[in-house]
C-alpha cells in the first residue's frame, strides 16, 4: 500500500513512505516532524496548513502527499535564514499580528505570496488576499497592518 | 498603534511580545505536535441520533482491522464520577449524571459512544467507521419551546421536567414603575446559538503510567488545574498523581474552559491499553461535540417617562442548556441575569431566567459568556425606546447612566468605577456629526446603498471573582482567587509562575512588564511559565476577562513581597535600617548616600548564599501570593458602527467601526487594542454571519466551516480603537479586563446600524443578506 514519496522540503530532499491517501500536511507533520504547519479544519476553509508548492501557496490538507512527489515544498520552518526572521515574520511581530499563534504560520505563508503577486496592495486587496486564511483572535486588524508594513507602502 | 518597544520598560509600554518568535517560526508546541514513545491514536464513535437507547454495539469488525489495539465502549471504561459541573446557582439544582462514554442512552447527536485506539489516526478513524451501533430512537426535543410544551419528552427521565432551573429577582416597586410609566416598550430579542471555532480544535495526549499509577494529561485547555482536579475525581486517582499540562493553546474563547468527556476517556483508555493515547478533534467533530454558546431568548419590557427616564425593566430570559450540564453551563445565563440592566440606573426590575434542557449539544461559556446576551437585549431595548420616544439613541442612554460610583444596581451588583458619559462623548467626538452623516446618507442612496449608524454603551462584570461571591452569590464550586510565584534566581534572573493559562492573551509579556515595574529588573531577564500543574501553585486559569485583574494582581503582589524581603537583606548588606533605603532603578541605596547601594540582583545572590541573614529572614527570594479579589471589575465603553446595506441584495458592509473602551489602567496598550479588535470581530460574526442550526431530526446542519461562517479578513472593517482611563479601585494595579469587551459591545452596535439603515425596529441575528433582503421587501427603508 505504502510507497516512497520524495519531496524537496525547505531545500533538502526528503523521502517518506506514505499511503496513497496520506495528506501532504500529515506527511509534513507526522513523517517529517515539521509541526509548524497546522490543521484547523477539514474543509479547506481555514488555511492554517498553507505551504508553498513549487513556489505557490497551497493548502496542504487539500493535497495528497503523492501529488507532491518530485516537487518542492517550503514550510514556515524554511523561510527564515541564519536565524533572521523573514521580513513578513518581523512585520507580524512588530504589529502584534498574532495572538494564540495557531493560524500564524499559514497566514505568513499566504501573506508573503500575496506581496509577491501584488507588491503594493491596498488594504482591500490585502483583505481579499487573506480571505482563505481564518484567524479568530486578532480581528485581522493588525495582520492587515503587518502585511501593509511589509510591503513598504505607507498610508 | 502606540510606539512599540522590543525591550519593554514596564507598565504602560506597548511591549512587543516575547511569545511571538516561536509561533512565527513554526516552533510552537501545540497538543497535536506532541509525540510520546509508543503513543496510540484515538477516534470516537458518536451518536447519530439526538435521543436514543443504544441497543447493541458491534465492535468485532473494527477490532479485527489492521493497526487496531482496542475498541472500547461505556462497559469497558470505569469512571468514579460523571462529567463534572461546577455551578449550582441555587444550591439545590439537580445535576444529571453523565458518564463520559455513554451508557445505554444518548441525548444529542455527537455524544461519544465508543472509541477506537489504533497505531495511527487513519487506522483509528477507519475502524471507528466500522463500529456498528444499533439504536432505538426516542422522541427528541430540539428547542426550548418544544421542550417546555405539555407532555414534552424528557431529556432526563429522572427530572420532573425539562426546566432545569429558574432564577428570579423582583424589586418591590416594579409594578408601580410600570403603572406610573408614560411609555412602555416591549420586544423579544434572540441571541442565536453559536459555535466558538478557535482555529485549533480540542486535543489531548493522555499518558497513564500503570506501573506507578501516574497520569500526565496534555490538553488544549484554558484551565489545567481544574482539569487535574476533575481528572482525579472522575478517573478515581489521587490528585497528587495527576499532572495536567496546557501546552501552547490555539485559542479558546470559552470552549476550552471545561473538563470534557473526551479528556477523561483518553485518560481511562491510556490506562486500559497501557500506552499514551492521543486524541485530536476533527473540525466537524468540534462543531458536533464541543460546547456551543448563547442560545438565549429575552422577552423584554421597559417602562419609561416621556423624557426618556427608565423607571423599570421586566426581563424574561429563556436559556437553552442543551442536553447536559458542562462545567459552567448554569453560570452563563446567571451572568445574563446579573447584568440585565446593562449600563443604566434602572431602579426597579423583575428578572427571570428559565433554563431548559434540549437534545442538543450543551451550551457553556462563549466569549462574553452571558454578558453579550444581556447587553444585546438591553441595548436593543434602549434603541427601541428611543424610537418610541422620538429621541436620539445617545440621549436616551445618557439620561439613564449612573453618575455616582461605586454604583449598586437593582440586581445588587456594585459597579466599581465608571464614567459612561465620557466614553460616549469621546465616541461622538470621533464620529461624523449628524449633518455630515445625513449628506453621505443621501449620496449613498443615489447609488442604491442604505447607510445606517448604531451604537452601544456597554458595561460588563469581569475579573472573576471574590471567593465569597463565588460561593454565596453564584453557587460555584471553586473560589475565584489567583496565584503567582515570583522567584529570583542566584544570577538575578527571574521566573514568574502564574496560575493564569493564556492562549493568545500575551501574559508572558504583560506579567513581565508588571514585574519589571515592581523590581526594576530588565524585561528580558524575566521568564513567565504557566499551564503546568507540576510547576505551579494551584491556579484557576484564564476566562471571563479575569487574568489581569486577578492574576496580574497576584504577580504584582508576589513581586512586591520579593522587594520587601530584598529590602531587609539589602539593609543588612548596607548596614542600614530598612526604612533608610530608597529603591529605584532596581537598586537599594541608603538615603542621602547614593553611593552606598546594592542592586536587587546582588541581593538575590546574597539571599541564596544566605550567610549573615537578618534575624528571622529565611534564605532565597522566592515569594508566592494567593490573591482573592474584594470585588469584580466593571469595564465599560461606547462603540459606534456605520453600515452600508445593498438595497438589491441585502448585503451588509460595515464601513466604519469605532471602539472607545475603558478598562482602567493598562499594562500593555498594544495587547489591549488587539483584544478589542478580536473581540469586536467575534461580535460582528454573531451580528452578521454566525448561527448554529439543527434540523427537525436533530442533525446539526452547520457542521463544517463551509456552513458555519466565521468572518474572514474581507468580511470585516478597519476597527478604530480609543480609550479613556478610569482606574479600578478593586485592585492595586487599577486594572480591568478587556478580552471580552469587544464581543459584548459589538453586536448591538452592528444590528442597531442595520436597523437604522432600514428604518426598522429590530432584526434577529445573524443579519445574513436573506434576512436583510426580506426586511427590505417588507418595506424596510421604503
Amino acid at each position: 500500500m505504502k510507497s516512497a514519496v520524495t519531496i524537496t522540503v525547505n531545500g533538502e530532499p526528503r523521502t517518506a513512505e506514505a499511503e496513497p491517501r496520506t495528506l501532504l500536511v500529515h506527511l509534513l507533520r507526522e513523517h517529517l516532524n515539521l509541526t509548524g504547519t497546522h490543521v484547523g479544519c477539514d474543509t479547506s476553509n481555514c488555511g492554517a496548513c498553507t505551504v508553498w508548492l513549487d513556489g505557490e501557496a497551497v493548502k496542504s490538507c487539500t493535497l495528497l502527499a503523492v501529488q507532491a512527489d518530485g516537487r518542492e515544498v517550503t514550510t514556515i520552518e524554511g523561510i527564515s535564514e541564519n536565524g533572521d526572521l523573514h521580513p513578513m515574520q518581523r512585520a507580524f511581530h512588530e504589529h502584534h499580528a498574532l495572538q494564540c499563534g495557531y493560524c500564524t504560520p499559514g497566514m505568513v505563508m499566504t501573506a508573503i505570496k500575496l506581496l509577491e503577486a501584488n507588491p503594493a496592495p491596498t488594504d482591500e486587496e490585502i483583505r481579499h488576499g487573506l480571505e482563505g486564511n481564518l484567524c479568530r483572535c486578532t480581528g485581522y486588524e493588525n495582520i492587515v497592518a503587518a502585511v501593509r508594513a511589509a510591503s513598504g507602502v505607507t498610508v | 498603534m502606540a510606539t512599540t518597544a522590543e525591550h519593554a520598560k514596564g507598565i504602560g509600554v506597548a511591549a512587543l511580545r516575547k511569545e511571538d518568535r516561536k509561533f512565527l517560526t513554526g516552533r510552537g508546541r501545540f497538543v497535536d505536535d506532541l509525540k510520546l514513545p509508543g503513543m496510540l491514536h484515538m477516534a470516537i464513535v458518536r451518536s447519530q441520533f439526538p435521543h436514543a437507547d443504544i441497543t447493541r454495539i458491534d465492535t468485532a469488525a473494527a477490532a479485527a482491522m489492521p493497526g487496531v489495539t482496542a475498541v472500547l465502549t461505556g462497559d469497558d471504561l470505569e469512571f468514579a464520577a460523571g462529567v463534572p459541573c461546577a455551578s449550582n446557582p441555587t444550591g439545590n439544582m439537580v445535576h444529571p449524571v453523565r458518564p463520559p462514554l455513554a451508557k445505554g442512552r444518548v441525548r444529542h447527536v455527537g455524544e461519544p459512544i465508543a472509541v477506537v485506539i489504533a497505531g495511527d489516526r487513519y487506522a483509528a478513524r477507519d475502524a471507528a467507521d466500522a463500529v456498528e451501533v444499533s439504536y432505538a430512537e426516542l422522541p427528541a426535543v430540539l428547542d426550548v419551546e418544544a421542550a417546555r410544551a405539555d407532555g414534552a419528552p424528557k431529556v432526563h427521565e429522572e427530572l420532573d421536567s425539562n426546566v432545569a432551573l429558574v432564577l428570579t429577582h423582583r424589586t418591590d416597586g416594579i409594578d408601580d414603575a410600570f403603572s406610573k410609566a408614560e411609555v412602555v416598550v416591549e420586544h423579544t430579542i434572540r441571541n442565536q446559538r453559536l459555535i466558538h471555532v478557535p482555529i485549533e480544535t480540542r486535543g489531548v495526549v493522555a499518558d497513564w503510567n500503570t506501573a506507578n499509577d501516574e497520569l500526565v494529561v496534555h490538553s488544549s485547555t484554558q484551565v489545567p488545574h481544574f482539569l487535574r482536579t476533575f481528572l482525579a475525581i472522575v478517573c478515581g486517582v489521587s490528585e497528587a498523581k495527576v499532572r495536567a499540562i496546557a501546552p501552547d493553546v490555539g485559542g479558546g474563547f470559552g470552549s476550552k474552559l471545561n473538563a470534557y468527556a473526551e479528556e477523561f476517556i483518553a485518560a481511562a483508555a491510556s490506562r486500559k491499553v497501557g500506552a499514551p493515547v492521543k486524541w485530536i478533534e476533527e473540525r466537524s467533530e468540534a462543531m458536533l461535540a464541543t460546547c456551543h454558546g448563547r442560545a438565549q431568548v429575552a422577552h423584554m419590557q421597559l417602562a419609561a417617562t416621556k423624557d426618556g427616564k427608565v423607571l423599570g425593566m421586566r426581563a424574561n430570559y429563556v436559556q437553552d442548556y442543551g442536553s447536559y450540564l458542562q462545567m459552567l453551563t448554569p453560570l452563563i445565563s446567571q451572568l445574563t441575569f446579573l447584568m440585565s440592566p446593562g449600563a443604566y440606573a434602572i431602579p426597579e426590575v423583575d428578572v427571570k431566567v428559565t433554563n431548559v434542557y434540549t437534545n442538543t449539544v450543551p451550551t457553556d461559556a462563549l466569549r462574553g459568556a452571558g454578558r453579550p446576551e444581556a447587553t444585546h437585549a438591553i441595548e436593543r431595548m434602549m434603541d427601541i425606546l428611543a424610537r418610541e420616544l422620538g429621541m436620539s439613541r445617545t440621549e436616551v442612554r445618557r439620561r439613564n447612566f449612573p453618575v455616582e460610583f461605586p454604583f449598586t444596581t437593582a440586581i445588587g451588583l456594585m459597579y466599581d468605577s465608571g464614567d459612561y458619559a465620557k466614553t460616549l462623548d469621546r465616541l461622538l467626538e470621533l464620529s461624523d456629526d449628524k449633518e455630515t452623516f445625513e449628506r453621505r446618507r443621501t449620496e449613498a442612496a443615489a447609488r442604491g446603498k442604505l447607510l445606517g449608524r448604531g451604537l452601544s454603551t456597554w458595561v460588563e462584570v469581569c475579573g472573576f471573582v471574590p471567593s465569597d461571591v463565588a460561593r454565596n452569590a453564584l453557587g460555584l464550586t471553586p473560589g475565584g482567587w489567583e496565584s503567582s510565584t515570583v522567584r529570583m534566581h542566584p544570577t538575578g534572573k527571574i521566573t514568574v509562575i502564574t496560575g493564569t493559562s493564556p492562549h493568545g492573551q500575551g501574559h508572558a509579556t504583560s506579567w513581565s512588564q508588571i514585574v519589571e515595574t515592581e523590581l526594576g529588573v530588565p524585561f528580558d531577564d524575566i521568564e513567565v511559565i504557566h499551564g503546568d500543574t507540576a510547576f505551579a501553585p494551584y491556579g484557576l486559569g484564564t476566562y471571563g476577562s479575569r487574568s489581569v485583574a486577578v492574576g496580574g494582581t497576584a504577580v504584582h503582589l508576589a513581586a512586591s513581597k520579593v522587594r520587601d524581603k530584598a529590602r531587609l537583606v539589602a539593609a543588612q548588606m548596607l548596614e542600614a535600617s530598612p526604612d533608610d533605603l530608597d529603591f529605584e532603578g532596581g537598586a537599594f541605596a541608603v538615603k542621602g548616600s547614593p553611593d552606598k547601594r546594592t542592586t536587587i540582583q546582588e541581593v538575590a545572590f546574597r539571599a541564596w548564599q544566605a550567610f549573615g541573614m537578618p534575624e528571622g529572614v529565611t534564605p532565597g527570594l522566592d515569594e508566592t501570593v494567593f490573591f482573592d479579589p474584594p470585588n469584580c471589575v466593571f469595564p465599560f465603553g461606547a462603540h459606534g458602527c456605520e453600515v452600508e446595506v445593498d438595497r438589491e441584495t441585502g448585503k451588509v458592509e460595515i464601513t466604519g467601526y469605532i471602539a472607545v473602551d475603558d478598562c482602567g489602567n493598562v499594562i500593555n496598550p498594544m495587547i489591549v487594542a488587539g483584544q478589542v479588535h478580536g473581540g469586536v470581530v467575534h461580535g460582528i460574526g454573531q451580528a452578521l454571519y454566525e448561527i448554529a442550526e439543527y434540523d427537525s431530526g436533530g442533525q446539526l446542519v452547520t457542521g463544517t466551516l463551509v456552513d458555519y461562517l466565521i468572518p474572514s479578513a474581507a468580511d470585516v472593517p478597519h476597527i478604530e480603537t480609543h480609550r479613556t482611563v478610569t482606574p479600578s479601585p478593586t485592585n492595586p494595579l487599577g486594572v480591568k479586563g478587556i478580552g471580552e469587551a469587544g464581543t459584548i459591545a459589538a453586536s448591538p452596535a452592528v444590528v442597531g446600524a442595520v436597523c437604522d439603515a432600514l428604518g426598522v425596529r429590530d432584526l434577529d441575528m445573524p443579519l445574513q443578506p436573506e434576512t436583510v433582503w426580506k426586511a427590505i421587501q417588507k418595506g424596510g427603508a421604503a
